[in-house]
């Protein structure tokens, strides 16, 4: 192509927004591939699509709803929010809902559905929306009023985000190093407003040599550095994920070489330890040594950051052939349906109850201080999820730690947070 | 005028809201837990026309609305900061929550000032520490969406001129 150099990230928004070329700083209206919205953001966003005045959604099969904070309800008034959301889903056919029995957190759902293609534009009144980066798309959370806005109109507005390129080095991870640790370590270095407004893009050798699941935990935390969007150029591992997933055509956009970056990051692997991040932000990093030794009441494996099929195998080969500490509940909640299905045929669920670990139906659950784990006063946790915030998991005064499954499991095991060497 | 309540930097929409009490989005229920787990007396104590004022990136955390929507219904005048997570700004603006950001004023306003604000020019007056300050004024775009109510508004607008 001829003309400027751009980044995937402006590539993928000057094709939606019918531009041959756009700049950072520049608003623009864009297409929308896909608007999602959850039980917690599209009550009220239902209560502002009414103020549209149209009849219905712009496209009844760009549209997902999953009722998966709050689920199975956990209260009167939570099952009155399921219950609005379901009635919208009814009204207006729309095709991609996920209800009790079907439901998976979204931003395992989504992509494991093929519902988030390569080069696709998409909006989710939930911030962790940026996620879908991880397939070469563009992705970003919004509030219920944009919501409700794209569900009417099928645009959303936005301001092109300047872009940090962050050069993962190498492939010589340190034993038991993931996603995680490298997006901790990350946002341990530039802080939790570090990217704020702008587009954190992954590359390297490091990264191409991750998993998908690694991926999607990487972009998942994107908006824990205040991002926009967090975005991985699509490769091999990405189409091989997407076979069998995918049901409409997509588009690949990599990033040119001489685009233009706000900033360059460079990292080699090796140099990056397991991470802990303490409370109560996740920029709070430290490597598990320095963490070790904390005495902890509850490890949770799971969420949208951590509930995939990598982080349960990588949970349960520690776990395996140990009993969980007596003193920490330890709880186990598989993304999806599916996974969880996948973690029953490989042994894994077995693995989890022998070692005395609650293994949930999918739900976003504790992560959110939502039900299902909440800590009492006083308590700390040690959490596969990406929020420490104060009382994020329940009671003000608790606290929460980050890391990545293999140091949640080894912890459970332990008692205080403990490095998967000491177990293994 | 209102008095200033003060806040530091990175403050989450846990903190704004919790998510224990997002079961409901009705916005007096919200705005009762308004600010709960950095202030419990907050919500009981805030006055009608009182001015929120905290640090960098407020607002981080999750894309809940119900976090300036629990703000606004508190009847908190506006928020000044000395800047703003990217999703909060956006619902903010969009639901129709005035909101300046302004490291100077941050700096020059403790908690129980007596503080003045015109919303139009960005002005700020600490009245207790007779001192002035100037907001940056929003991007004409952005303008033009708070001048036509929010997005609702102007999107409809913007349809019917299309
Ligand atoms: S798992 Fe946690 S972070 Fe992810 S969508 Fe659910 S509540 Fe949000």
């Amino acid at each position: 192509m001829i003309g400027m150099s751009m980044t995937i990230t402006e590539k993928i928004l000057a094709q939606h927004a019918g531009l041959e070329e756009v700049v950072p700083g520049q608003l623009i209206t864009a297409k929308l591939d896909m608007v999602l919205a959850n039980d917690v953001t599209a009550p009220v966003a239902v209560k502002e699509f009414v103020k549209f005045e149209v009849d219905s959604v712009f496209d009844r099969s760009k549209v997902a709803l999953v009722l998966d904070h709050f689920t199975p309800n956990k209260d009167i008034a939570s099952a009155e929010q399921s219950k609005q959301v379901r009635e919208f889903a009814r009204r207006h056919e729309i095709e991609h809902f996920y209800d009790v029995g079907k439901v998976g957190i979204e931003h395992c759902l989504l992509p494991e559905q093929g519902l988030t293609l390569p080069g696709d534009l998409i909006i989710g009144a939930d911030s962790h929306t940026c996620t879908y980066g991880a397939l070469g798309a563009f992705a970003t959370g919004v509030g219920s009023t944009d919501l409700a806005a794209g569900l009417a109109t099928g645009e959303a507005w936005f301001r092109v985000p300047e872009s940090i390129k962050f050069v993962f080095h190498g492939t010589k991870f340190q034993p038991w190093v993931s996603g995680k640790d490298l997006i901790l370590y990350v946002i341990g270095k530039i802080g939790v407003d570090g990217a704020r407004y702008q587009a954190m893009e992954f590359t390297g050798e490091g990264i191409s040599a991750l998993s998908m699941d690694g991926r999607f935990t990487m972009c998942n935390m994107a908006i824990e550095a205040g991002a926009k969007n967090g975005i991985i150029a699509p490769d091999e591992k990405t189409f091989a994920y997407l076979e069998g997933r995918s049901k409409r055509p997509y588009t690949v956009y990599t990033s040119d070489p001489d685009a233009k970056y706000a900033q360059v990051f460079e990292f080699d692997v090796a140099d990056i330890p397991l991470q802990v991040a303490f409370p109560h932000l996740p920029e709070n990093t430290k490597s598990v040594q320095e963490a070790s030794g904390v005495k902890i009441d509850q490890v949770v494996i799971g969420s949208c950051t951590n509930g995939r099929m990598e982080d349960l195998r990588m949970a349960a080969q520690i776990l395996r052939g140990h009993k969980v500490h007596p003193h920490v509940r330890t709880l186990v909640f598989p993304g999806t349906q599916e996974i969880y299905r996948q973690a029953m045929h490989e042994g894994l669920i077995d693995t989890f109850i022998e070692a005395g670990v609650a293994v949930s139906t999918p739900t976003c659950g504790p992560c959110l201080g939502g039900h299902m784990g909440i800590l009492a006063k006083g308590e700390r946790a040690l959490a596969t999820t990406n929020r420490n915030f104060v009382g994020r998991m329940g009671h003000p005064e608790s606290e929460v730690y980050l890391a990545n499954p293999a140091v949640a499991a080894a912890s459970a095991i332990r008692g205080q947070i403990a490095h998967p060497e000491e177990v293994v | 005028m209102g008095k200033a309540w003060k806040f530091g930097h990175d403050i989450d929409t846990d903190v704004i809201i919790p998510a224990r009490y997002l079961n409901n989005s009705d916005p007096e229920h919200l705005a009762k837990h308004c600010m709960e787990d950095g202030d419990v007396t907050f919500a009981e104590k805030v006055q009608e026309g009182d001015i929120l004022v905290a640090g960098k990136n407020f607002g981080c955390g999750s894309s809940r609305e119900h976090a300036p929507i629990a703000i606004k219904a508190a009847k908190v005048k506006v928020v000044i900061a000395e800047s703003y997570a990217r999703i909060f700004y956006r619902n903010a603006l969009n639901i129709g929550l005035p909101i300046l950001e302004c490291p100077e004023a941050v700096a020059g306003i403790n908690a129980g000032d007596e503080v003045t604000v015109d919303l139009e020019s960005g002005k700020v007056e600490n009245l207790t520490q007779k001192t002035s300050f100037q907001a940056r004024p929003f991007p004409p775009f952005m303008q033009e969406l708070i001048n036509t109510g929010g997005l609702i508004p102007y999107v409809r607008g913007r349809k019917k001129n299309a």
